[in-house]
């Protein structure tokens, strides 16, 4: 997941081009199409779950458990499920992904074993789901003997899955704090950490924050790393504590595409996928305001 | 700027936390309901829809009892969740094994096999199939088997079109396959590999309906609930052709019946609300709550059998 | 012009300032370095024990370069290339329709769009991406084909096209983002230059902007392509469970047909029937490590792109 920061607009005023050559107008016309290509496709797919979501999608719905009648299913404790998984997932991957973008932007030596670490990070950020799944199963669940399928063993798979591009936006936001702003504080003889606490951060948090709620946003869309864990697919109350389990939207969405009855497959599916949806457009749209809200201020 | 900054990320922190606690919070009135615990089922994906079902029913009656389905395939239900005495109930769509049975007394868990329903695996093809009605064991061999497998229809049987076969099944890792090949061709894994695979039966039921010579099989359950779009064939395993119905199924007629099962831990059967949810599970198996899933329930004998094997008059 | 007076009134020296806690806050960072070195070395434990016991009943020799994946069929074999052979295909297939799209999609971005219109198209491409692969898939099965259908009359209701297309809508994005950074960085003069001696908008896009920002736009490839070989429930769900390989000039039966990727094939086993202690099982391991050095290369081979072919502007 790319997350860059805005720059400000190079030679704004060369947007105006010289459109007398037929070249250039092919050009603008081209990219101008390309950009618009994938969003009216993806808008075509949204629209036709929308339609089919019409019927299934409400009140009753939003506050059901599943069931093996197409009419009686809903998707509550899946929800809930997600939405706890995320809310979990915060402190740690925040605390860790922060410290190791400190660490790597603002102590470190440039030398080799830096690089190795960065080179891991852009690694790990490209592992497949799956295999962050094997790990979950393999690590938490068989060597440390916890629990499958529970709120915990979810959400530290998923901290360390969500943790490199954290790591790595953070890394970026921390970046693009201006050194004079450092200099400044050193020159007052404000130490390292203080400097970082009090001058660095606080200016990176914006990009930070953004590389957050994106991470989660991924964290909720993902599926195959909870099958692995085993989280289930049919629970009947919500998660109490941390070692109860859970399920989530997409485990659940998986888990309706195989039933037989026609009704799930286009129509509590398409209402599953639409609640999903809407959750998601509510993370990003958190991000982009916060990106607007505070980038702003620092000119 | 870094306190307005810091305000609206705790509020938002704090909005979730809020929410997080509300929704724990509604935990509600049990009607002074005294049976409460967990219950983890996990295996099969075939006795998914039993488990899930008899959850949902046990849920309603006893809410304070939390019963988790998990979708993980007859072996890694056994292997990764029942032997290491994590899940309290393995679904499984065949008998459990040897080795399986030896690596659960070496923990000190006695597998407890209860059937809880039977699938009549329905072999199905396009509406317009009109050249026949019902197969024979032979002719099913001779279709799905490994030797010099037929490309056209009548290549089995001369009365048939002079058609390309068009071949849906279910992918090899899966029970119904294992069922499948053993029950049918007569050798675990003898199959021919040149056909549509999948998991996913409702793809089947697309691809049948878009071909009118293709022919497929999966549970009866994904029949039963297209039986608009699609046909089952009859068949003949020696007895005359029968075709896939709840009642075939339960008489022993319809040749191509397997049972489901679920294996409790013995372990698990000393907790009161493991016991309960089973001995509910045990009775709604003799009922409709199994067809309403696509299956057919039990016997009544099978019932009472089953709980004795539990320890229930 | 950043405030500096803003970093003033916030910094209060006179609290004391201890020396430890200078040095616990760099070991704590540190150990927050550390994990990730950790997780791949977890990563790389967990696959290679049960890798391992999948090897010592059949040779890796035979596992690389084996041409039948049948884990339960008679005869049973383990050659990965068939996966290794349907990843490669959506991966192909989804490039062919994010990486044009996405460079274009970054020249508008930066070369074009007033900074009004930038605001409200960034995010939206991200939302491309923002959309959970599950959902994807979903599409895929019971939108896209259908439509290919009418194009395509014998496309199979399992088809790599479709993955292809939906995967290579949600990398879009990664090419599209980086690609445009890459873009921005290169500088106003170079382009000046150009326009200075009378090039129109067309060649100092094509000729100047573009090749300078090479090693930025073929790392956005590589970091796409990486997340398209890894891609997993939108081709478990999509392209189907039949493993194949196929001449890839026979455009049918390369893109018409069903094809099984590693991710597929080991989400299939994962949750399969399959006995838990058998080598089917282990087999997924086998392949997860395989898949793990694939992406592992890829990243390396990003690296060192960049670090080649990155253009020093003074």
């Amino acid at each position: 997941m790319a997350v860059s920061q805005d720059t400000p607009a190079p030679a704004a005023g060369f947007t105006q081009s010289r459109v007398g050559h037929g070249k250039d107008w092919l050009l603008l016309v081209v990219c101008l199409l390309s950009t618009c290509i994938g969003g009216v496709a993806l808008f075509t797919l949204l629209a036709y779950v929308l339609v089919d979501a019409a019927g299934w999608l409400d009140w009753q719905f939003l506050t059901s458990t599943t069931s093996r009648f197409p009419e009686k299913a809903g998707i509550f404790p899946a929800l809930v499920g997600s939405i706890y998984m995320a809310a979990l997932l915060i402190p740690p991957a925040m605390v860790l992904g922060i410290g190791a973008a400190v660490y790597l932007t603002e102590y470190a030596r440039a030398n080799k074993l830096t690089k190795f670490i960065n080179i891991n990070i852009a690694n790990l950020a490209g592992v497949p789901s799956v295999v962050w799944g094997l790990l979950g199963l393999g690590l938490f669940i068989q060597l440390f003997g916890m629990r499958y399928g529970t709120l915990l063993v979810g959400s530290l798979t998923m901290t360390l899955l969500i943790l490199p591009v954290i790591i790595i936006a953070s890394q970026e936001a921390i970046k693009a704090v201006p050194d004079s702003l450092r200099q400044a504080a050193f020159g007052m003889g404000a130490t390292r950490w203080q400097t970082i606490s009090r001058v660095v951060l606080p200016r990176a948090l914006p990009g930070i924050l953004t590389g957050t709620v994106l991470s989660l946003a991924r964290a909720l869309g993902e599926t195959a790393p909870l099958i692995m864990i085993g989280v289930p697919t049919a629970v009947f109350a919500t998660p109490g504590g941390v070692r109860d389990k859970f399920t989530s939207m997409t485990m659940q969405l998986f888990s309706w595409s195989d039933y037989p009855q026609p009704e799930f497959q286009y129509g509590v599916l398409a209402a599953g996928v639409v609640t999903l949806l809407v959750v998601l457009l509510s993370l990003n749209a958190l991000a982009i305001y916060l990106r607007h809200r505070f980038q702003n201020r620092h000119g | 700027m870094t306190q307005r900054l810091q305000a609206t990320t705790l509020a938002v922190l704090g909005t979730l936390l809020a929410a997080m606690v509300l929704t724990g919070c509604g935990g509600g009135d049990d009607g002074g309901d005294k049976l409460s615990g967990e219950i983890q089922i996990a295996g099969s994906s075939t006795v998914y829809p039993i488990s899930m079902a008899m959850a949902e029913e046990f849920s309603k009656l006893h809410p304070n009892v939390k019963v988790s389905v998990s979708s993980t395939g007859t072996g890694g239900g056994f292997k990764n969740f029942f032997i290491p005495g994590k899940t309290d109930i393995n679904d499984a769509s065949r008998p459990i094994k040897s080795s399986e049975v030896d690596k659960c007394r070496e923990k000190g868990i006695e597998p407890i096999e209860l059937t809880v329903g039977i699938d009549a695996l329905s072999m199905v093809a396009n509406k317009e199939s009109n050249w026949t009605d019902s197969m024979t064991f032979a002719q099913l061999k001779r279709i799905w088997g490994p030797d010099n497998p037929p490309a056209k229809w009548n290549e089995v049987d001369a009365s048939w079109p002079d058609a390309k076969l068009e071949l849906y099944g279910p992918a090899s890792t899966s029970g119904t396959f294992d069922y499948f090949t053993e029950t049918v061709i007569g050798k675990g894994g003898a199959h021919r590999s040149d056909y549509h695979k999948t998991e996913h039966d409702n793809v089947i039921v697309q691809g049948i309906q878009g071909n009118k010579y293709a022919l497929g099989y999966f549970g009866f359950a994904y029949y039963v609930s297209n039986k608009d779009k699609i046909k089952a064939m009859a068949i003949d395993g020696g007895k005359g052709p029968v075709k896939p119905s709840l009642a075939n199924a339960q008489s022993g007629a319809y040749p191509l019946s397997r049972p489901l099962f679920i294996y409790v831990s013995s372990k698990a059967l000393d907790k009161p609300h493991v016991k309960a949810f089973v001995e509910f599970y045990i009775r709604k198996s003799a009922t409709e709550l199994v067809s309403q899933v696509g299956y057919v329930p039990i016997t009544d004998a099978q019932m009472t059998g089953n709980l004795a094997k539990i320890g229930v008059k | 012009m950043e405030s500096i007076e803003t970093a003033e009134a916030s910094l209060d020296l006179t609290q004391g300032v201890h020396p430890w806690r200078e040095r616990l806050v760099r070991s704590a960072a540190f150990l927050c370095a550390a994990i990730t070195v950790l997780t791949t070395g977890g990563i790389i434990a967990v696959l290679l024990v049960n890798a391992a016991e999948f090897f010592a009943e059949w040779s890796v020799w035979d596992f690389l370069t084996g041409t039948k994946w049948s884990p339960a069929i008679q005869p049973v074999e383990y050659g990965v290339l068939p996966l290794v052979w349907g990843t490669m295909v959506i991966t192909l297939g989804s490039a062919l329709i994010a990486l044009p799209l996405g460079v274009a999609a970054a020249v508008y971005l930066s070369e074009y769009a007033r900074p009004k219109v930038r605001a409200v198209v960034k995010p939206y491409l991200e939302i491309l991406a923002g959309v959970p692969t599950v959902v994807y898939g979903y599409f895929a099965l019971v939108y896209v084909t259908p439509a290919l259908k009418t194009v395509f009359p014998t496309i199979s209701t399992f088809n790599t096209l479709s993955a292809s297309i939906v995967v290579g809508i949600m990398i879009i994005p990664f090419v599209a983002s980086i690609s445009e950074d890459a873009i921005r960085a290169v500088p106003k003069s170079l382009r000046m230059a150009g326009y200075g001696l009378g090039a129109s908008k067309f060649s100092v896009v094509i000729r100047v902007v573009i090749p300078a920002a090479f090693s930025g736009i073929i790392a956005s490839f590589i970091l796409a392509l990486s997340r398209a070989i890894g891609e997993t429930m939108a081709v478990t769900i999509a392209a189907g469970q039949t493993p194949r390989l196929a001449s890839i000039f026979n455009l049918e039966e390369t893109f018409l047909r069903p094809a099984e990727t590693m991710t597929a094939a080991m989400v299939n086993i994962g949750m399969s029937d399959v006995t838990g202690d058998s080598l089917a099982y282990r087999s997924l391991f086998a392949i997860g490590l395989v898949l793990f050095f694939m992406t592992f290369a890829m990243n390396i081979l990003g690296s060192w792109v960049t670090s080649r072919f990155r253009e020093k502007y003074e």
